[in-house]
């Protein structure tokens, strides 16, 4: 690797374009901040004024300023919850199974690879395959369950991936240690690796909730309803989710409703906050713990 | 013996969820693959690959995907022209130059940025950045590739930021410690040392990138409008290979229609895009490991 020094002659230019390029870096991330505080500052602006205990509780109606999102919100909260109960245990076997008991072996290379490239897929291809597979195949419907299922395979690698990190950092004594009192390698799992990672497999958990519970294309296409004037009370009902009613209102030309769409997305940013919130105060916990 | 054949059991059920992994793919595929072929017993491959003219809505339909595949091609190309310059200088910034102060403020920040959903920077191109950008540009329709674009980058930086910084921060320290000692200063060590080191894993991180702007949906169907246009202009409404699959799906196309299998041949053509790109990515970022360790 040679460093060509010759195309800057004095040392004073060097520093100078040191400088520079410094200044140039700080700028673009001064400027991607910006671009949050004006996304935030351009919804307040829009949809403070319309946020209120009615818009919180009412129903979708026809007329911008009579409706609301509590069947938004009870939609999400279906849907976020039953994701969680389909990804946590199935992610954290899974995750168990590629680090305690998997190995090098060429099988479990192969389902690592390809939870890498799952990943990656976009969203919505997880919604067509909702779409064929529960919705039309398994003939669960345009249901809370379907919308819980799809959500749930899209959040699973992430769940994968962070639980398998949370085990990795179980120092190898904790495992020997249980060895030698004559415990299964299951038990040493159950009762020792396990509760020392919940930590961190429940910051994961909530970081690959909070990207479930904003997404909309994949919803969308197994085919969410925009507009259902209840809130969903089985697994079976219809429903829609916040994103989804955001989508409808930005979606509309009168500018009432675009001013709903605002106080819709406050509520959503308000909800993912506080998640992420709940992450680091776990992940700060654990790093604590973990010294 | 009872608790052997119990910890036999209990790796199996482990195994099998591991596996679903395999299935969720296999899934994808499967669900894609059939209704593609049952579009393809209709509308030939050639005329779907090569046509320029996508209206399978209509009473007269056309189903070339062109216009689509265009649309998509150009918003990720706008996001990407914002994405990849700002997000190495912030991943050279951060990985060389940062304090750890600055860069314990700016990396969750950076988080925030990249887990702001998607429906809310739609929200944000279509009510701020196309009223800002037409006041410059009078001839910016409402809906159109460029605001789109732009908000997808931003959408994007975070994720090349962050992968590139990895992959620099990967560098051993000798190299910098070598380049120094030749009285190179810190960008001159970043840009003709750090950089091309890392720069499998900075192609990695680029390539997950575009794989990302192809698929992002819900930026495109809010602010890049639904007029499927054989065009390169960013400035008039178009729509991407996601927004169309959106679209139909708002509607209520019944099941075993022409028009129903269209959002999964656009999607199977979707997947393979993507799925090809994260292959080269993964590969690429196996290689740098591989150099490094």
């Amino acid at each position: 690797m040679a460093v060509t020094l010759a195309s800057s002659p004095s040392s004073v230019g060097r520093r100078r374009a040191d400088l520079l390029f410094q200044g140039a870096a700080l700028l673009v991330l001064v400027m991607a901040l910006a671009a949050l505080a004006v996304l935030v500052a351009t919804v307040w602006e829009d949809g403070a004024s319309r946020l209120d205990w009615k818009f919180l509780t009412s129903f979708p109606s026809r007329r911008a300023e009579d409706a609301g999102i509590y069947h938004a919100i009870v939609g999400s909260f279906y849907v976020i919850v039953l994701t969680a109960a389909l990804a946590l245990p199935i992610g954290v076997a899974a995750a168990t199974y590629l680090e305690e008991y998997g190995g090098r072996s060429p099988l479990a290379r192969f389902i690592e690879l390809n939870i890498a490239n799952l990943a990656a897929v976009p969203s919505i291809i997880y919604g067509l395959l909702g779409l064929g597979l529960f919705v039309r195949a398994m003939g669960m419907g345009r249901s809370v369950l379907s919308g819980a299922a799809t959500l749930a395979l899209l959040a699973l690698p992430v769940v994968i991936l962070s639980t398998r990190e949370a085990l990795r950092t179980v120092p190898s004594s904790i495992r020997e240690g249980s060895y030698a009192l004559g415990a299964t390698k299951w038990q040493t799992i159950w009762y020792q690796v396990l509760p020392m990672s919940l930590p961190g497999i429940l910051t994961g958990l909530i970081l690959a909730l909070s990207r479930a519970i904003g997404e909309t294309a994949p919803l969308i296409t197994i085919g969410a309803l925009t507009y259902i004037p209840f809130a969903p009370d089985s697994l079976w009902s219809p429903f829609t989710v916040l994103p989804i009613q955001i989508f409808n209102w930005v979606s509309r030309p009168q500018v009432a409703f675009k001013a709903n769409a605002a106080a819709g997305i406050l509520v959503l940013l308000t909800l993912l906050l506080t998640m992420n919130a709940i992450a680091i105060v776990l992940r700060d916990r654990y790093q604590r713990k973990g010294r | 013996m009872s608790t052997r054949r119990g910890e036999r059991a209990i790796e199996l059920v482990l195994f099998l969820c591991a596996l679903l992994s395999v299935g969720t793919t296999a899934g994808i595929i499967t669900v894609l693959a059939v209704e593609t072929f049952a579009f393809f017993r209709e509308v030939p491959l050639l005329e779907f690959l090569t046509g320029t003219e996508w209206t399978p809505l209509f009473a007269n339909p056309q189903f070339g995907v062109l216009p689509l595949l265009i649309g998509t091609t150009m918003v990720s190309a706008i996001a990407m022209a914002v994405a990849v310059p700002s997000g190495l200088l912030s991943a050279i910034y951060l990985s060389e130059y940062a304090p750890d102060g600055v860069r314990r403020v700016v990396k969750p920040v950076l988080e925030v940025l990249a887990g702001v959903p998607t429906v809310v920077y739609g929200f944000f191109a279509l009510t701020f950045v196309t009223p800002l950008l037409q006041q410059w540009l009078p001839g910016l329709s409402g809906f159109n590739a460029l605001s789109p674009g732009i908000v997808m980058g931003l959408m994007i930086l975070p994720l090349v930021s962050s992968l590139s910084e990895d992959a620099m921060r990967a560098v051993p320290r000798g190299l910098r410690e070598g380049a120094y000692a030749l009285g190179a200063t810190r960008m001159q060590t970043a840009v003709q040392v750090v950089v091309p080191a890392a720069f499998s894993g900075i192609t990695a991180a680029v390539i997950l990138a575009v794989s990302r702007a192809i698929g992002e949906t819900m930026i495109v169907a809010i602010a890049a409008g639904q007029q499927p246009r054989f065009t390169a202009n960013p400035f008039v409404p178009i729509e991407t290979m996601t927004a169309y699959i959106v679209q139909v799906s708002l509607g209520d196309t019944p099941q075993g229609t022409l028009e129903y299998r269209t959002i999964f041949a656009v999607g199977m053509l979707l997947f393979l895009m993507t799925f090809a790109l994260n292959l080269v990515s993964t590969w690429l970022r196996g290689r740098f490991r591989e150099e490094y360790n």
